[in-house]
């Protein structure tokens, strides 16, 4: 136990950096991948082809290599970062966000046809139908499985240890080494502090959930 | 272009066509609605009287022929025809209310995003046709808190919040409850009697009598009948017709 309260300074540093990479990274996946969901309802051929090949070769390979991109290959490619963390958050937001295009996209597929009908017999345009009417519908049902995601997020940026960037697993790895005797220990303090943001997103979810549900 | 188009026909139709696969579901259709008049068209299920009622307003797309909203042709999918379909109120057997607007954002959405009319206006105008299809004191609910008959004349003032020349129902009380009917029907009846140009597909034989100008009979695609109420109820001509009408009687 000495162990975590001994390094409580650098678990907690290692716990806003955590947090700081997950949520500007939940947030720019949560917009891109809306508009990648968007792009594969959407009347144009190319769009959907485009979002539709992202979104599978994504998610069917490994975060691991995402990374390798992003913190290797990006640099050599003549894009540079001043900080690993700026890597790490290319990774990560381009590796959630095509989870969150899968999910909001069966969230688009669960609005009743008629809402666009309704939509478009009033005389809206598709973005109008889109963004006024099926969007702020197929969000709503969606959150368990976007919070799912987001609650995925957190713990893959642990990945981002491995890729010189200093957050709690990064932490963790540095305690471990330094306290050999109490590895355990170490462990289950960072355990704590993923779960301390974790859980708190589960209840949000719930919270959100019953909020915003939509009476058919 | 407006030349082809005969007298003062608000809706036209000519020689329409479509297939679903190997269905032919409307089957060389001809009809030509004028500006005040109420046409309902009836007909046995599977006649193809929705699919034509949709295809006036392009939710259906069409394989050939030619429809013409007051002489002017149906655009393609895009802004022309978004602008025109701003002009055909549509009302549906489902309803059809957006899930998470409240009844009066229901109605004043299209005037607000579509024809860029002020807040303040579109409020006042959706209040009027709120109270004038009497719902007015639900504005603030949710559709799903509304009973069918409710939900149903608050998709007729959302339709005319437009301010359409011409609204389409397509079968607008099949899903009531019957004690829910009447008040539909009734706001239906007095629209017709201010003028209003409709396309009514439905099963109501009382609604045809009272408020149709003419009625069409349409059965497998094709119109089989185009006649008066009085003339079309007393002495259909077609088998098809009296066949359908023998049915309806007996019960």
């Amino acid at each position: 136990m000495d162990v975590i309260i001994e390094n409580l300074p650098q678990y907690w540093d290692g716990f806003l950096r955590t947090l700081f990479l997950s949520v500007v990274s939940g947030i720019i996946a949560l917009i891109v991948g809306t508009v990648l969901a968007a792009a594969r309802v959407s009347p144009v051929a190319a769009l959907r082809g485009f979002s539709m090949v992202y979104v599978e070769i994504v998610r069917n390979t490994p975060l691991t290599i995402a990374f390798f991109f992003a913190a290797v290959v990006l640099p050599r490619l003549g894009i540079t970062f001043q900080q690993f963390e700026v890597a790490a958050i290319i990774a990560l937001s381009a590796y959630t966000s095509a989870f969150i295009a899968e999910a909001v996209r069966s969230g688009v597929n669960s609005v009743p046809v008629g809402q666009a009908e309704a939509a478009r017999s009033i005389g809206m345009k598709f973005s109008q139908v889109l963004t006024l009417i099926i969007l702020p519908q197929a969000l709503r049902t969606v959150i368990p499985p976007l919070i799912n995601i987001l609650i995925a997020l957190v713990k893959n940026s642990s990945v981002a240890g491995a890729f010189y960037v200093l957050e709690l697993f990064g932490y963790g790895k540095q305690l471990a080494n330094a306290n050999g005797d109490a590895v355990v220990w170490v462990l289950v303090g960072i355990a704590f502090f993923y779960l301390l943001i974790t859980v708190p997103l589960g209840f949000l979810a719930n919270f959100v959930e019953r909020k915003v549900a939509i009476a058919r | 272009m407006t030349t082809q188009v005969p007298g003062d026909a608000l809706v036209s139709l000519k020689a329409v066509n479509k297939h679903y696969g190997q269905l032919h579901v409307l089957k060389d259709i001809n009809l030509n609605v004028r500006k005040g008049e109420v046409v309902v068209v009836i007909g046995p299920s599977g006649s193809g009287k929705s699919t034509l009622c949709r295809a006036i307003n392009r939710l259906e797309t069409i394989d050939d022929g030619d429809i013409r909203i007051d002489g002017k042709e149906l655009p393609a999918e895009g802004k022309e025809l978004a602008k025109l379909r701003a002009d055909v109120g549509m009302v549906f057997q489902s309803f059809n209310l957006f899930a998470h607007k409240t009844i009066l954002e229901n109605v004043t959405l299209g005037p607000i995003k579509v024809k860029g009319v002020s807040k303040a206006e579109a409020d006042k105008d959706a209040m009027a046709l709120l109270e004038r299809v009497g719902v007015g004191h639900q504005a603030p609910k949710l559709p799903a808190q509304l009973s069918g008959g409710q939900q149903q004349r608050v998709a007729i003032a959302r339709a005319l919040a437009m301010k359409p020349k011409v609204m389409l129902f397509d079968e607008p009380t099949s899903a009531l409850d019957p004690e829910m009917i009447n008040e539909v029907l009734d706001v239906m009846v007095q629209l017709a009697k201010e003028g209003m140009t409709m396309i009514v597909v439905t099963h109501e034989m009382g609604f045809a009598r009272k408020a149709a100008d003419r009625v069409v009979f349409m059965a497998d695609g094709q119109i089989v009948e185009d006649a008066t109420p009085e003339e079309f109820f007393t002495n259909p001509k077609s088998s098809r017709a009296k066949d359908f009408l023998s049915k309806l009687l007996t019960h």
